[in-house]
């Protein structure tokens, strides 16, 4: 009697420890990490899986070799026939895609609820039983090819930061672009796939994340069934291939067919490592929403609308990162004005910073939005499978994101000065310039009238 | 062939009692004159609201191409007792979050806040200020003026937008849809220009209020005609003419490019045209679905021509395009020109196969509850219900719609809007 009594009173008290515990995780006895966080608001659910192999993992050679068997994935297995993966999806009333960057490669499905289970089951063939056919392959990189041509050769920005890369990096893999070089796609075997596949595709080197309306015990019964069976195998070692300090500003042109010209800045930063020690990446990144979080933030208000010195001008540093980490200026400079003109226009604000630092206001401004962003952000649940894949892996638990919120939150004004002061620096610099070149022959803009 | 019909009935009872309700729509009309759909929704503290105004660039007047653009763009640039660094600052100060588009038919203003009164009260009253009293102000016209033609101009040396100009003006010789602001008509626009269009066509009986999340329904009827009171007065804007089909035609435009860049269409299809789900759904096999289709499978998995495949439809208030797209590097744009239309004859001379339409329908019933898993995607595909006018069950009929279409519905279909005679094609950088 005693006992029956106490289970309600137990499952009372379980309760709001289960709600704590959002997300769940469990790790195979293969290695692989499987995280699940409930989302019961709509009967659909995210299912990703993550590598830690991207580009950076690379060597010479065989740069885009990571994006290459990205697209390799969907070319079969035994079991599962060239192009059948993408038409099971769809046949399940599922949207599938992959990612490659320099840090990862991740592959996601979003299926109703009820068709999870068999998402987790081709995930899982995949992983191990990938059949890397030589005639599919051989078509596959003339799709690379293509997609380099498409979004690189083609696009002059992609160009700058591609260039911005392989200057600001050199001896760290940063300095080479997901998709690779074309010269190694042009000279890329099956082989290489292969080897790239061999070497990563390993439950130890891969975790799972999903998130949606799923009861988390069921998700970790269908991960032992389907993932639980691979066989884990030791991951080569990783060199750190630190890049040396930089002791000097570097710089660069691209010249190709555009109008607008644009300058592109990006300074040696940290990034986040210890989620409680570390200080500068929350101050970097609190620095990058003052300068640009909103549209009074300081660069739009100075640059763009009081000086009218830029058409566009921006900021971008990402906080968590494998590899280390660069803190981008960018910008097109108005008719009329140069691109060393928006160059100075950008470090004079860099100067303002260091000079004045930045208000209250300002900063109260930066919270005000990083809270409401926590909670926009529920409304996607790929967006929050995303942030768990992403946090993972840099090496930072999502278990810690609060904390990073919380920390974010208690950066100083005087912290944010500081980081502009010491990393914004022109030893620490490198610019890229595109100098926009006519195009050899202007194409006629075709007139509105009929014309057969 | 009883048995056959018996079974196909059969599926259908099936389909309906599977067939899943899309979300529940309050609809009214605000004592303004806008028409208002609201969705009820607490499940997280965030309101969204989008208010739709027919005020796209279908509207421009000819020789003012880009004004409905810069009206839009100018609406949270300044208004009665706030500058547009004040507007700028409370948005952020209170974590709300502006955002918006112009398409050719709609210009849409969109906020998302969160919904405790100290957040949403005071991002509501900014909101209707965005709406009701833009001020155009003269120097923030002329910078924005000149951003404007800046990133005309840099968007006119780009393959992709040459191509798509010149699809849409092959597509729409004479008519609205087929004109583009260019860095001439931009920089002729006048102040005046502005206020004028602003106040003809940013009006209650041209809007449409969709409201999706954490208010009541009182609360939701206040908002609406908090936000939709103070609008012009009507004055009865013209509306679009119908577009006259073009002869087929094909145009060849040189570009240092190296990939040629390749566009075939015609106008094809009205918003609320009875035919959209047999087109939708044959489409779907054509070039819709993702890595399934057949253009993917002819274009880019048999012969690795092109990494982006594609067909669809755009339904617009006036017959909106059916485009197929791809990108191919120059030496092979002919042949990838050639298996393009030889897949779009052999569907539009067959129809899909069984196993393609039951594929298609596979993937269009079942992926529905995905069109509707955030309040974000429940705001787009309500405000489409609202602007258009569609039903209010369109949603919860959406799978058996879909269900229903049968092989020969999209033939026909495909035979009543696609018609080669009219079928233009562009092909920008090839050889």
């Amino acid at each position: 009697m005693l006992y029956l009594k106490l289970i309600p009173f137990l499952l009372f008290l379980a309760t709001p420890a289960v709600a704590l515990a959002n997300p769940f995780e469990q790790q195979l006895a293969n290695g692989l990490r499987v995280i699940v966080k409930e989302d019961h608001r709509a009967p659909t659910v995210a299912h990703m899986v993550w590598y830690r192999a991207g580009s950076m993992d690379e060597t010479n050679g065989t740069t885009g070799v990571a994006h290459l068997l990205e697209h390799m994935m969907f070319k079969g297995t035994p079991t599962t026939g060239a192009g059948e993966f993408s038409r099971l999806v769809a046949a399940a009333g599922g949207r599938d895609n992959a990612f490659t960057s320099k840090d990862y490669t991740a592959y996601f499905q979003q299926v109703p609820k009820q068709k999870l289970a068999q998402m987790m089951q081709l995930e899982a063939d995949r992983m191990r039983h990938l059949t890397l056919d030589a005639k599919e392959f051989a078509q596959e990189i003339k799709v690379v090819m293509e997609e380099r041509r498409l979004r690189t050769e083609d696009q002059p920005q992609a160009l700058l930061g591609e260039q911005m890369g392989a200057m600001a990096f050199q001896a760290h893999p940063y300095r080479v672009p997901v998709i690779g070089w074309m010269n190694d796609l042009e000279s890329m075997t099956v082989q290489d796939a292969r080897n790239w596949y061999e070497r990563w595709y390993v439950p130890n080197n891969a975790f799972v994340v999903i998130v949606g309306d799923v009861d988390h015990r069921a998700v970790f019964k269908l991960a032992e069934k389907y993932y639980g069976p691979l066989k884990p195998r030791a991951l080569p070692a990783r060199k750190p291939q630190d890049e040396p300090g930089q002791s000097g500003m570097r710089r660069l042109t691209v010249k190709a067919p555009a109008d607008l010209p644009v300058v592109l800045m990006a300074y040696k930063v940290p990034v986040l490592r210890d989620v409680e020690k570390d200080v500068d990446p929350y101050a970097l990144e609190m620095l990058a929403s003052v300068l640009d979080g909103h549209e009074a933030a300081r660069f739009s208000k100075s640059l763009i609308r009081e000086q009218r010195l830029a058409v566009s001008a921006g900021v971008g540093y990402d906080a968590t990162a494998r590899g280390p980490g660069l803190f981008y200026l960018q910008g097109s400079p108005s008719e009329g004005r140069t691109r060393a003109e928006l160059e100075a226009g950008f470090r004079a604000e860099i100067t303002r910073i260091v000079k004045d630092g930045v208000d209250a206001d300002e900063l109260a401004r930066a919270r005000a939005q990083l809270v409401a962003s926590q909670i926009y952000k529920l409304d996607s649940m790929f967006a929050q499978a995303m942030e768990i894949g992403q946090l993972e892996t840099a090496g930072i638990s999502y278990r810690q994101d609060k904390r990073i919120i919380e920390k974010l939150q208690s950066v100083s004004a005087e912290q944010v000065r500081a980081v502009a002061q010491n990393y914004l620096r022109d030893e620490q610099l490198t610019v890229a310039e595109l100098d926009p070149q006519p195009l050899p022959q202007t194409p006629r803009v075709p007139s509105a009238t009929p014309r057969h | 062939m009883k048995l056959a019909k018996f079974l196909s009935v059969l599926c259908l009872v099936l389909a309906f009692q599977a067939a899943e309700a899309g979300p529940k729509i309050d609809h009214w009309l605000a004592p303004s004159g806008a028409r208002v759909y609201f969705v009820e929704n607490h499940g997280l503290p965030i309101l969204d609201v989008q208010v739709d105004f027919a005020a796209g660039s279908a509207y421009d007047q000819p020789g003012k191409d880009g004004l409905a653009s810069l009206v839009h763009a100018l609406l949270d640039m300044g208004v009665q007792g706030m500058d547009e660094m004040q507007i700028s600052n409370r948005l952020a100060d209170l974590g709300a979050l502006l955002a918006g588009g112009v398409g050719m038919d709609r210009a849409s203003v969109s906020l998302r806040t969160l919904s405790a009164d100290d957040k949403r009260i005071p991002a509501l009253e900014i909101f209707r200020a965005i709406l009701s009293s833009p001020q155009f102000p003269a120097a923030v016209f002329e910078r924005e003026k000149a951003r404007s033609v800046a990133a005309l101009k840099e968007a006119l040396t780009r393959p992709d937008t040459i191509a798509s100009r010149a699809f849409w003006a092959a597509m729409y010789p004479g008519h609205t849809y087929g004109r583009y602001a260019t860095p001439e008509t931009v920089n002729g626009l006048q102040g005046a220009d502005l206020v004028a269009f602003y106040r003809s066509h940013y009006t209650a009986r041209r809007a449409t209020v969709t409201i999706v999340g954490d208010v009541s329904r009182t609360q939701a009827e206040a908002l609406a005609q908090q936000l939709s009171s103070d609008l012009p007065a009507d004055a009865g804007a013209a509306a679009l003419e119908v577009p006259e089909l073009p002869a087929a035609n094909e145009q060849r435009i040189d570009h240092p490019a190296a990939q040629a860049h390749v566009l075939i269409g015609l106008p094809a299809l009205r918003r609320g045209d009875p035919d959209f789900f047999p087109l939708l759904v044959g489409n779907y096999s054509l070039g819709g679905g993702g890595f399934v289709s057949r253009l993917m499978k002819e274009v880019r998995e048999k012969r690795g021509f092109a990494y982006s495949v594609y067909s669809y439809f755009l339904p617009l208030a006036q017959p909106g395009p059916f485009q197929i797209g791809l990108q191919t590097k120059k030496a092979q744009a002919n042949d990838a020109l050639k298996v393009t239309r030889d897949v779009l004859a052999g569907f539009l001379a067959q129809g899909p196969s069984k196993a393609e339409l039951q594929a298609a329908k596979q993937n269009l019933v079942g992926s529905f509850p995905l069109r509707l898993d955030s309040n974000r995607k429940i705001l787009e595909n309500v405000s489409v219900i609202g602007f258009y006018g569609f039903p209010l069950d369109y949603l919860d009929r959406y799978t058996e719609n879909v269900e229903k279409v049968t092989a020969a519905e999209i033939k026909a279909a495909f035979a009543r809007h696609v018609k080669p005679e009219n079928m233009v094609t562009v092909v920008v950088a090839g050889e």
